[in-house]
């Protein structure tokens, strides 16, 4: 019994990273209609962030999760402002095959100086060690990671569900001409956008950094699966890839316990089955 | 051709200065010429129509004039300003709001979100109780999804928005069309108040009949250019002219 409430907490943490990375997506895809490929590669920057601020700057894990995301989230933002934008109005795989290949441009040039060991970045103090609930030992900082990507999930739905701010991105994602006609910046919205999504990707990076070590292929390993948390999610659904997210990995979690073999293979093949059954994914809505 | 809107100039019905000028404007939609040179003017606080039959160019007018046609050329000025190179959101920031023809109502958003949209660019807007007195139906569906409304209360709400901006120019296309008359009689004494509220009101219409009871003026468009244009008590005058320009 041990094993299995082990397995469904290490599906509940890769649950947390899926969420966290596919809301990133999902904010992207919804407002600036490009599948984001490199995004494995921005969260990998955000554990390498953190890592080089405290290997060189001396600066801790807790500012890291500040500094991090804002230092990607503006890389982000310069991606966009000199290439993405161009790519307004073009077919998706126009914005598919010029984010795989910064994807991989950006992987390559990190794995040609720190090559593809994993780089130790330890627990903070205030979150090593463990608590004893009775039927299982909980570490505590994976439930710290839990807990906290589940705060900020929820608290990105809110933004963009239940705010003004929210309000004019649903609606420029509708409709940007006669949104920027009514004298909203749509162009800024959506730098500013794109750069939050590459934000929740670097902060998922820096959250995985002491339980997956610091790897420059570490995105590369996830974002497929990632992808496929957003298609049954239902593309650009914000609440479909938080629920998407955090389900999927407590699935894999109990296939891994159940019938290990499949574990790999489990959400492509969930994905598969709802594609079957509802072309826009859970949640998602019709063109 | 001579320029309409010099030659009329002594017919104005106005209250005020010149606040639109267009001059000589061209648009294109990709390789489509569609406007071949407009001309026409617009005094503070009238109403004037553009009317004309299907494709004769009304609505791309009004888009160009907002700055949501990429390819334009020659003149626009509002309040003396040049803003024929302005993106269209700073073109709504100097004081111009548009309704669209499609009423531009956003699924996601419920009517309360739809309402709020645009931003508050200068002081003077109607405030949201008097948007309700104007359209009392909105406050009972503020929480409804906005395309769930009829089509008149779409309607309403796409020209109730644009109230709450604060701007004093309002381009208002084909308001009344696939309307039952009822809500089209409303949409009229809307309009007429809010002209004695000192808005100043640029429609288009294909309906006559409907801007015969608000217009002040009427420029007739045609092939991408003003043909003609007369004020309200010549209407009767060129009835005959207008039947065959509109195809009646």
């Amino acid at each position: 019994m041990q094993a299995l409430y082990a397995q469904l907490l290490v599906g509940l943490i890769n649950g947390s990273f899926y969420a966290l990375l596919s809301l990133g997506l999902a904010v992207i895809f919804g407002m600036l209609n490009i599948i984001n490929f490199a995004h494995g590669a921005l969260y990998m920057m955000g554990a390498f962030c953190a890592y080089f601020l405290l290997t060189y700057g001396g600066i801790g894990y807790w500012w890291a999760l500040i500094i991090a995301p804002i230092a990607v989230g503006i890389f982000g933002i310069i991606l966009e402002r000199t290439m993405l934008q161009w790519l307004s109005g073009l077919d998706h795989v126009y914005g598919l095959l010029l984010t795989f290949g910064i994807a991989l441009i950006v992987q390559g040039i990190f794995q040609n100086y720190f090559g593809s060991s994993g780089l130790p970045y330890s627990i903070p103090d205030e979150l090593r060690g463990g608590v004893n609930l009775g039927f299982m030992f909980l570490p505590i900082y994976r439930g710290w990671v839990v807990i906290f990507s589940l705060v900020v999930c929820l608290a990105t739905w809110y933004l963009i569900e239940r705010t003004r701010l929210g309000a004019n991105l649903r609606a420029a994602t509708e409709n940007p001409t006669l949104v920027r006609a009514f004298g909203i910046n749509v162009p800024r919205m959506i730098t500013l956008t794109y750069g939050l999504g590459v934000g929740l990707a670097a902060l998922a990076g820096v959250l995985s950094a002491p339980i997956n070590q610091v790897r420059p292929l570490m995105g590369a390993d996830l974002i497929i699966v990632v992808f496929a948390v957003v298609v049954i999610g239902g593309m650009g659904s914000i609440m479909g890839s938080i629920i998407t997210g955090f389900t999927l990995g407590v699935v894999e979690g109990l296939t891994k316990y159940f019938y290990p073999e499949a574990s790999n293979t489990v959400v492509f093949v969930l994905m598969v089955l709802v594609l079957l059954v509802k072309p826009t994914g859970l949640t998602g809505r019709t063109a | 051709m001579p320029d309409v809107a010099t030659a009329d100039a002594p017919n104005k019905s106005n209250t005020g200065g010149t606040i639109l000028s267009v001059r000589n404007l061209e648009a294109w939609y990709g390789e489509s010429h569609i406007l071949h040179g407009i001309n026409f003017d617009v005094n503070a606080g009238e109403v004037v129509t553009l009317l004309g039959r299907n494709g004769a160019g009304k609505t791309t007018t009004l888009k160009s004039i907002m700055g949501i046609i990429g390819k334009r050329s020659g003149s626009v000025r509002f309040n003396d300003q040049e803003i024929i190179r302005a993106t269209s959101d700073r073109i709504a920031r100097m004081g111009i709001a548009f309704c669209p023809e499609e009423r531009g109502i956003f699924a996601s958003l419920d009517v309360r979100e739809n309402l709020l949209l645009p931003p508050v660019v200068r002081a003077g807007g109607l405030s949201l109780e008097q948007i309700f007195d104007l359209f009392p139906n909105l406050k009972e569906r503020l929480s409804s999804q906005g395309t769930k409304l009829s089509g008149g209360e779409q309607q309403m709400l796409a020209i109730a928005r644009i109230l709450r901006t604060g701007a004093s120019f309002l381009m208002l296309d084909e308001p009344t069309e696939g309307l039952a008359p009822v809500i089209i009689q409303q949409i009229g004494h809307t309009i007429a108040r809010l002209k004695n509220e000192g808005f100043t009101i640029l429609l288009v219409e294909q309906n006559f009949r409907f801007a015969s009871t608000v217009a002040d003026r009427y420029y007739v468009v045609e092939h991408g250019k003003i043909i003609d244009g007369f004020a309200n008590s010549e209407l009767q005058a060129n009835m005959d002219k207008l039947h065959t320009y509109l195809g009646v």
